[in-house]
């Protein structure tokens, strides 16, 4: 058996171990287009703030390709797939046959024709271990910084440069930063503390021109008509799933790489897993695309274990986000800012002066979202309530209490998780 | 592979498997010196939750999971599945993120928030069974093969 993938990050990881569980004998090929090894694509806002060095990037152990005997290929881009002869191609024309396809080439950022942007130099995207060390090696000529964009990936970018004492005010369209992750209470909160960092947070604007001279940016005009000078513009108005090189080889793409519960894609052995699928949704079951680190892996692992010839049930992507942005660490999951609130329950404690919010999320009888910000521990309980659909009508008075846990749930659920086999409580 | 389980009836919530597990992780591995005079008291891998004034008391603590969510969600790769299907916690490389312990359903990784550090038990690596249940009065913890649920 031939295994092909393409992407060495998370995906890619979840679906090799996956693979190697079953069949040690089929060859792995993994195609990258980056010349780096795996890392933690969320370290580089660490990397750019100087909180980690390069040598912390790796994401994987040194000898976990030669020990799953894979064949990792760099600098090697997928240009086509051709499914009916079973082969891609590369940009340096060469072909690779395959026998299983996975296709996990993640998100590639989205830059929008802004005016002004064409020939402009310190214009950036931040998605690479690449883009990070770039800025790195021009922070000596960065001094203000527009960030376009109050999503995860915008923040996490404005974060590092103020590590490094860069100047940095963000515009974003919504109302709120972090619209996707965040709920508006911890919205505020987390913006609240940015500002007094010294961080400039512009809401409900956008940029419309990049001002400046030749290759030098002077400032931006924004839609309202204020101005604000900077020399450097990173773009992080969000990704999108890296799949145009997918065009003509007859595989569905909607706003991803659709995929059913194995991902399988339209196409019969030929997988994707990660940002660039569109897989079932925890919740609602429709299909949408969820870019995030944890459900990478998970589609990575479901995936590997369709292309070995085993089944792996995908129980649906469900949102979670761990962010910390100036030491106020934020844990979102599920479903935390319903449209129709009439159907839902909503239970929050709020002490905006000590930077501390819990909101619990429920629809009828079981837990479906949650947002904790400043005491985040143990927040994995909550996840595996709603993961579980877990009646919590027994203990629903306790579920802002900062100390929730195991004592306040029923004893039968801590014999289930704790207590030894074959001894019933 | 051997796994830690709690028997909450026979719990009396005295707490000693914390303070065997501080200690164990200490520099000195002596009790009175890990609490009273190093630098850096380790933060309990297991923890005793109580209700009704102790009226119910048990110990949770790490499943060493078969499909750990927290190394899924690991970001920087410090949380990996050993060959004696141990999960382990490098702290070198744990940027402290908390996405373990946004995703542990047993809520059983801790945050050091002084060395902003994720926190999980090891199974004692230099001991025949944990510390924590040889320290349990009771036999409330036992350690022996099992499944992780
Ligand atoms: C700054 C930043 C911070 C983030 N923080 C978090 C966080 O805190 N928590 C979280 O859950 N998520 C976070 N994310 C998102 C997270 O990184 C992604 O969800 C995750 O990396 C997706 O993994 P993946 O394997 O699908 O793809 P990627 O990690 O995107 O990897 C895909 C790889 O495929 C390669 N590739 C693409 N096209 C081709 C081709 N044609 N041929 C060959 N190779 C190709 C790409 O170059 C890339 O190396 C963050 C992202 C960024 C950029």
């Amino acid at each position: 058996m031939k295994y092909v993938i393409i992407g060495n990050s998370v995906a890619a990881t979840g679906a090799i171990r996956s693979i190697r569980n079953q069949d040690d004998k089929g060859s792995i090929t993994v195609l990258s287009r980056e010349n780096r090894i795996a890392y933690g694509r969320p370290l580089i806002s660490y990397l750019l703030g100087g909180t980690i060095t390069e040598k912390k990037m790796a994401y994987l152990p040194e000898d976990f390709y030669a020990k799953n005997s894979v064949d990792l290929r760099l600098s090697a881009e997928v240009v086509a797939v051709d499914s009916k002869k079973k082969q891609v191609k590369l940009s340096s024309n060469e072909t690779i046959a395959f026998d299983k396809l996975l296709i996990a080439t993640g998100g590639d950022p989205f830059v929008p024709p802004i005016e002004g942007l064409q020939g402009k130099k310190k214009i950036f995207t931040f998605t690479t271990w690449d883009d990070a060390a770039k800025l790195k090696e021009l922070a000596y000529d960065i001094k203000r910084v527009v960030v376009i964009g109050g999503g995860l990936i915008g923040l996490k970018a404005a974060e590092g440069l103020y590590q490094i004492d860069k100047k940095v005010t963000i515009i974003e369209l919504a109302d709120r930063i972090l619209s996707a992750a965040f709920d508006r209470t911890a919205g505020r909160i987390v913006a609240k503390k940015m500002k007094a960092n010294g961080i400039d947070v512009i809401t409900e604007d956008t940029v419309v021109k990049i001002e400046g001279e030749g290759a030098e940016i002077t400032g931006v005009t924004l839609k309202s008509g204020d101005f604000i000078p900077c020399d450097t513009v990173i773009v992080a108005i969000g990704v999108r799933p890296a799949a145009s090189f997918l065009s003509g080889s007859g595989i569905e793409v909607n706003r991803g790489v659709v995929v059913d519960d194995r991902m399988e894609t339209s196409v019969k052995g030929i997988f994707a897993a990660g940002d660039v699928a569109e897989a079932a949704d925890f919740f609602t079951k429709s299909k949408n695309p969820m870019p995030i680190w944890p459900d990478a892996y998970i589609q990575g692992d479901v995936a590997g274990a369709a292309m070995a010839g085993s089944e792996k049930g995908y129980a649906g992507g469900l949102a979670m986000n761990s962010i910390e942005l100036f030491k106020v660490p934020t844990i979102s999951m599920g479903i935390t800012n319903p449209q129709d609130e009439k159907k839902f329950e909503i239970l929050t404690y709020l002490d905006q002066e000590k930077y501390q919010y819990r909101k619990v999320v429920l629809q009828g009888k079981i837990v479906v979202g949650a947002v904790l910000v400043g005491a985040v521990d143990r927040a994995g309980i909550f996840a595996g309530l709603i993961r579980e659909k877990v009646d919590v009508t027994p203990f629903k008075g306790q579920l802002l209490a900062t100390d929730f846990g195991f004592a306040q749930l029923t004893k039968e659920i801590r014999s289930t998780l704790f207590a030894p086999q074959g001894k019933v409580a | 592979m051997k796994r830690i389980y709690s028997i909450e009836d026979a719990c009396i919530g005295c707490h000693l498997c914390e303070v065997a597990c501080i200690t164990e992780h200490s520099k000195s591995k002596d009790p009175i010196k890990a609490f009273l005079h190093e630098a850096e008291r380790p933060i309990a891998r297991c923890t005793v939750e109580e209700i009704d004034g102790g009226v119910v008391s048990f110990s949770t603590n790490c499943r060493h999971c078969d499909e750990p969510d927290c190394l899924r969600a690991c970001i920087s790769g410090a949380i990996q599945k050993l060959d004696d299907g141990r999960v382990f916690m490098d702290t070198e490389k744990c940027v402290g993120c908390w996405s373990c312990v946004m995703a542990c359903p047993y809520g059983a990784v801790q945050r050091n928030l002084e060395k902003k550090k994720g926190n999980k038990c090891d199974l004692c690596p230099d001991r025949k069974s944990p510390a924590c249940v040889d320290a349990c009065p009771n036999r409330a913890l036992v350690y022996k093969e099992g499944n992780q649920k």
